[in-house]
């Protein structure tokens, strides 16, 4: 057991990015509001990718379901967002429970395929059904929530708007990332694992692996659609890019940056690409060449990501001792 | 009923595009059945030998013959470019987890993608047909374009060299053994990783090729290598990965879903094909030709 694991890292970020607004720059909220979501939105992959060993590339169209639910149940219902927020989890979970019905069929590469092919239509649909999407152009202006309420707490009277809806974000992504964290320690988390491990063994010692993976998918689909509906009001509007496979890849690509071993990995990883990008944008339009070059560093020298070189380090630390 | 000249018009249309669509997915197909590996950036190389293609056009002029020398250098400059990516980085990848190939591969998207911007500007380029097949002929009412036709002789006839190599001669023989037991051929003295970066080399020349023959008829943009690879990808799900005439029938299923769904129901032809791969994939995930991979 390394030592850093005995560090509560969990606690430690919670109390920073509560600490963010504290700043007082726009700038620092908005790129911690994205860092937040996305984190969400790749921690949910990880249940898949690195618990499960379920290799699904589109996880982007739960992400797009739940954003285009809970936007549109918002600006064109004037539902609250206390009920439109975990509307958009639920029908993310349900679109995961019918398409996960048939991927967990598939193995490997076809999952793969299947999950790509199932996202696809899903952004074909947003793209194409202009009267209750907005088709091509998206549905910009998803209003903030009710968020006056926050500013009679104490300390947070000064703060602004997109300040308040960054806590919210922070304390509701916190409770999401706490309900993850319980399952992957809990007794069917550790069967995840062994389903990762060897399937067949599993299936051996009793395992319904099949419907172990369904529900797996499902709880990945359904928090990815609470972080999808999250990054609609953030982004102030729902558009048919959010359900491209761009977008599951960019998911990946933290998961793996930051490291699939680990549960707070894709955490590091959406903080670390996220942070990079704003910095790199800021010198040259060629993001894309430079995201490609560090994932083939990433993929040949540390196929462990960012906490998983880490953690060997330490580990190598604690040794010597 | 619509008129039937109007039928055979989109049929024709539809054949085009899947032939066009057989060059690329014939090569993908190739490289997944042998290597294992699904190749996101088989569009990119399409993409690369339409700006290269273009590239050379610009150097040897537009006379007799020049546009044929083009597209086969851009062809032969995607093989090499493909033989390197292969010997170089793809090798080590091998018999790591496939998500470790699919995004290196798609990293190499990310990458090229960046490479022909700066290279080529991020405008609209295209090349004119080739001297000889700039006319065109009415058949049965509708006016098909010379280069058209040779397309739709083209398809057929890359079918059968392939098919001929495939079975027909001892590399062929080799790259069938390879898709089926790779360690049992390497265990009986056959170089396997030459096999290897030769199978990758003619998958890329084929994207290359696609990509310099498409020139002619499509504009050259950023984007088109997303653009393809989404439908290459469509094809061999549909035909089955690494099977040779399942790339084939894929093809032609794709391009006749494409132009009569526009006639079906004209706002969701995409997502008709898209629906027509998950079909398939949760009926038969191994394509409609393909066979079970264990």
């Amino acid at each position: 057991m390394s030592r850093l694991r005995r560090v509560p890292w969990g606690g430690l970020a919670l109390a920073a990015a509560l600490a963010v607004p504290a700043f007082g720059s726009r700038f620092y909220t908005f790129v911690a509001t994205d860092v937040v979501i996305l984190a969400l939105f790749a921690v949910s992959l990880n249940l898949l990718l690195g618990y499960t060993g379920l290799v699904s590339f589109g996880h982007a169209a739960y992400f797009a379901i739940g954003a285009y639910t809970c936007g549109i149940l918002m600006k064109k219902a004037a539902v609250p967002f206390a009920l439109a927020w975990p509307a958009g989890g639920l029908l993310a979970a349900a679109l995961a429970l019918v398409f996960g019905f048939f991927c967990v069929r598939l193995t490997k590469i076809y999952f793969a395929m299947l999950t790509l092919a199932f996202a696809q239509i899903v952004w074909a649909i947003c793209f194409k059904w202009n009267d209750v999407t907005g088709g091509e152009q998206g549905m910009p202006e998803v209003p903030y929530p009710e968020l006056a309420w926050m500013a009679r707490l104490p300390g947070l009277g000064d703060l602004r708007t997109s300040d308040h809806f960054y806590l919210l974000t922070v304390v509701l992504v916190g409770l999401c990332l706490g309900i993850l964290r319980r399952i992957v320690g809990s007794p069917f988390g550790r069967i995840l694992t062994t389903i990762r491990e060897n399937p067949e063994r599993a299936e051996f010692i009793g395992v319904d692996v099949r419907r172990y993976e369904l529900v797996a998918f499902v709880i990945a689909g359904g928090f990815a659609g609470l972080a999808g509906a999250l990054f609609g009001i953030f982004n102030r509007g729902v558009f048919p890019d959010f359900a491209y496979w761009p977008k599951s890849s960019e998911a990946l690509i933290m998961t793996l940056l930051g490291g699939m071993g680990h549960f707070w990995g894709p955490a590091v990883g959406a903080l670390v690409l996220l942070v990079l990008n704003q910095q790199i944008t800021a010198y040259t339009e060629y993001w894309p060449f430079v995201l490609g070059t560090i994932l083939i560093v990433l993929l040949f020298a540390f196929p462990g990501g960012i906490v998983g070189a880490l953690d060997a380090a330490a580990r190598r630390l604690g040794r010597r001792r | 009923m619509p008129d039937p000249s109007f039928l055979f018009a989109q049929a024709l249309s539809g054949l085009t595009v899947a032939m066009f669509l057989f060059l690329i997915a014939s090569g993908l197909s190739l490289i997944f059945g042998v290597l294992r590996v699904l190749n996101f950036a088989h569009g990119s190389f399409y993409m690369l030998g339409a700006y290269l293609a273009w590239q050379f056009v610009q150097w040897v002029g537009t006379g007799p013959g020049r546009f044929w020398w083009a597209a086969a250098g851009a062809a032969a400059g995607i093989a090499v470019l493909g033989g390197l990516v292969e010997r170089l980085l793809l090798r080590h990848l091998y018999g790591k987890d496939e998500l470790y190939q699919l995004l290196f591969t798609y990293a190499l998207v990310l990458i090229l993608s960046d490479v022909a911007k700066v290279a080529w500007g991020t405008g609209q380029l295209s090349v004119s047909r080739p001297p000889g097949l700039d006319g065109a002929v009415r058949l049965a009412g509708t006016v098909v374009p010379y280069y058209n036709l040779f397309i739709l002789l083209l398809g057929p006839a890359i079918a059968v060299a392939f098919w001929v190599v495939l079975y027909r001669t001892r590399a062929g023989r080799l790259i069938r053994a390879a898709a089926l037991d790779r360690e049992m051929l390497g265990a009986l003295g056959t170089d396997v990783n030459r096999l290897y970066t030769g199978v990758f080399v003619l998958g890329s020349f084929l994207a290359g090729l696609g990509g310099a023959l498409v020139t002619p008829v499509k504009t050259i943009v950023p984007g088109m290598d997303v653009e393809i690879i989404v439908e290459a990808f469509i094809v061999v799900v549909i035909g089955g990965l690494g099977s040779f005439w399942g790339t084939f029938l894929g093809a032609l299923v794709y391009g006749q879903v494409l132009s009569f769904g526009i006639l079906v129901i004209p706002r969701f032809s995409i997502f008709s094909v898209f629906a027509l791969m998950a079909v398939v994939l949760i009926l038969r995930p191994w394509g409609l030709l393909g066979r079970p991979l264990r």
